[in-house]
């Protein structure tokens, strides 16, 4: 087991720069997503680690050693692929132990280690089956019983349920968490799929156009996003951005979004926002659980407006509301007893208190 | 003006599924009249050999059906199966065709897997390269070929003319082209993340090629396999043109050369000898073809 750390990684192909000089340090035993867009370039760190791409400029460090020209035999990580990649004339058994016959470990030993791995990951009955007679959610198994029978200083795993469906997607999430709670080994993941970088990290790195835009625990990516990419890339449905301006009514500073419209910040976000420029071009982020029913109760922070609402989607346990603000498209989350529907009014309450505030231009949030 | 519409869909649909299996039925008319032309076409030559290599040369000679045999014999088939001659043919053709397939494979798979994985500069160029050669025909290549052999045997004295195992040299420049081909597009259509588990696995290029490739693209081996098999077992103008002793001969131009001798034809004898030739090819193909057919399909379909 051990650290991985990036310095100044740089990956050119020609003269595209696909990955911009990044910084990142991986703990030992950490579980670190990269998440971002197709094309950020989290695929191509992921197969820099591996030793699959070359790097162009930087170092890469696996438990304090630089190994940028260490071939990937020689790094002591395993890899699972999205595609699972299982050899299709192996049994379960021989795909998983290859690595470890290769290295011409002991007979006694692979067993062993093919059946511990067998059965945390529960294909012990498959094991001497060929992959074409499994499904896909056992294919990805074995994919990880291979890459945990090697005993490796660390797991990368490239989109590995990028090709299940939906509900074995979430079967198979709860697998890796357990799987990584058991062996504890660094693990570096790539998806583009926020919830599984929210659901499974210790910390998400996220990527965008080459670069990191920001590194944090889930909740601080949620709550305290860096940048409006963070901010719209991470939570389902998206933040609401809505054009808006900073003003002084009556010696309290209000965010104005129309000319009809304009709330009173709370009082800490009035400290944290008292510098900002009246004729500063604005965005003000919104959650969808912040804009919610009014329940007639006053609360600090909270204020209350009248929408007519567009569409309405029931969802079981909440209902999402789309409705028109300042120019934009707002969705909001309310409760399914709010008798929310399609072209009728309601009266909502926006949470100011966990309000953002974007500077429109640099995207950077105040 | 629901009933007109009503009325409207009702004949149109039933016209809609009788059109389909019409066409269907057509469509099954024709395959099945050129299937049984073409199967006639290719069939009657090889039952026309058959029923001439079981009658004497009388009988070939006398003025009968020529597709009946009258007096059943197997006397052509037991003078060329004890005559030295013809199964020296025999031997060399063997020999020179099991040869030429295990220097095809040797040659063609590993190159096949550098320009198919291994990208280095110019490998696509390459790979284009190595298909071109296999264009251009052997009727024009065998001139400057002869030239250069007798040129090599002036220089350094070595007889590669007139002997059988020129072929070793020479079969390889038709066979190794065609195979890498195959085998390239065949590697090629193994998904890139296989070699990458096998690298991250701590398989080094030769181990990814003999544990994983080449298990992998079996069927396709087999297709090149038979290919080079076919193509040295069936090759007539180099032999000809190459090797003239009766004992350096392979069997092709052994049957055509000794059997025919000035203007009397041995029928009998030559129709056995040629049903004796095909049927090594033959049976190596009646065991190999699903390998063969999923051999030279695969690639296309798995992309």
């Amino acid at each position: 087991m051990a650290e991985v750390n990036l310095r100044r990684v740089v990956k050119r192909y020609d003269d595209v720069e696909a990955v911009r000089g990044i910084d990142l340090d991986i703990a030992d035993h950490e579980f670190v997503v990269l998440v971002g867009p197709s094309g950020c370039g989290k695929s191509t760190t992921l197969r820099m680690i591996a030793g699959l791409e070359d790097i162009s400029d930087g170092d890469i460090m696996i438990g304090g050693d630089v190994v940028n020209d260490v071939p990937p035999k020689d790094r002591d990580i395993a890899m699972v692929f999205q595609n699972y990649a299982l050899y299709p004339h192996m049994t379960v058994a021989e795909n998983m132990s290859f690595g470890l016959r290769l290295k011409r470990y002991p007979k006694a030993e692979i067993k062993a280690r093919i059946d511990e791995a067998a059965r945390m990951l529960d294909i012990e009955d498959l094991i001497d089956r060929k992959p074409k007679q499994l499904s896909g959610g056992q294919r990805q198994r074995v994919a990880m019983g291979r890459a945990i029978v090697r005993n490796p200083k660390v797991f990368l795993f490239d989109e590995p349920l990028s090709n299940l469906d939906a509900k074995l997607r979430v079967q198979m999430r709860i697998e890796i968490k357990k799987v990584h709670q058991k062996v504890r080994t660094t693990t570096v993941y790539v998806t583009h799929d926020q919830v599984e970088a929210m659901t499974l990290a210790d910390r998400v790195v996220v990527m965008n156009k080459g670069r990191i835009e920001q590194i944090g625990t889930p909740q601080d990516l949620y709550h305290k996003p860096a940048t409006r990419f963070v901010a719209a890339f991470i939570g389902s449905p998206a933040m609401n951005f809505l054009p808006c301006q900073i003003e002084e009514i009556d010696g309290r500073l209000h965010v104005r979004l129309t000319e009809r419209i304009a709330f009173p910040l709370p009082s800490s976000r009035a400290a944290r926002y008292k510098d900002v420029k009246p004729d500063q071009k604005l965005l003000l982020g919104l959650r969808p659980e912040h804009i919610t029913e009014a329940n007639g109760h006053a609360a600090p922070g909270v204020e209350t407006f009248d929408a007519m609402l567009d569409v309405t989607e029931p969802m079981g346990m909440e209902t999402l509301i789309y409705f028109s603000l300042a120019g934009k498209q707002v969705c909001g989350r309310v409760n399914p007893n709010a008798c929310a529907s399609d072209g009728e009014p309601l009266r909502l309450a926006v949470d100011l208190n966990n309000m953002h505030l974007l500077n429109e231009i640099t995207g950077a949030v105040i | 003006m629901s009933t007109l519409a009503i009325d409207k869909a009702g004949p149109s649909r039933k016209v809609k599924y009788g059109s389909m299996s019409r066409d269907r039925a057509w469509a099954l008319r024709w395959s099945y009249f050129f299937l049984i032309l073409f199967a006639v076409f290719s069939l009657t030559p090889p039952i026309y050999m058959l029923i001439t290599s079981l009658k004497s040369s009388a009988e070939i000679g006398a003025a009968t059906n020529p597709w009946w045999v009258f007096h059943p014999t197997l006397s052509n088939y037991v003078e060329l199966l004890t005559s030295n001659q013809f199964l020296r043919f025999f031997f060399n053709s063997s020999i020179v065709s099991i040869v030429v397939v295990i220097v095809t494979m040797l040659i063609s798979v590993p190159a096949a897997f550098a320009l198919a994985r291994m990208k280095f500069w110019g490998s696509a160029t390459l790979a284009t390269g190595v298909f071109l050669t296999y264009l251009i025909p052997d009727s024009l290549l065998f001139i400057p070929l002869f030239k250069m052999l007798a040129v090599f045997q002036d220089l350094t004295g070595v007889t590669l003319l007139n002997r059988w195992y020129v072929l070793l040299f020479i079969y390889p420049t038709l066979t190794v082209p065609f195979c890498t081909w195959i085998m390239i597009g065949y590697f090629a259509s193994i998904p890139k993340e296989l070699d990458e588990a096998a690298i991250i696995d701590g398989a080094s290029w030769l181990q990814t090629l003999t544990r994983i490739f080449i298990p992998v693209a079996l069927p396709g081996l087999i297709a090149a396999t038979i290919f080079a098999f076919t193509v040295s077992w069936a090759q007539f103008l180099y032999p000809l043109v190459l090797t003239t002793s009766v004992d350096q001969l392979v069997l092709p131009v052994g049957i055509t050369t000794t059997l025919i001798k000035g203007d009397v034809f041995n029928w009998g004898q030559i129709m056995t000898g040629a049903l004796l030739g095909a049927a090594p090819p033959l049976i190596i193909y009646a065991f190999l073809m699903d390998y063969y057919i999923a051999g030279l399909t695969a690639g296309a379909t798995k992309g």
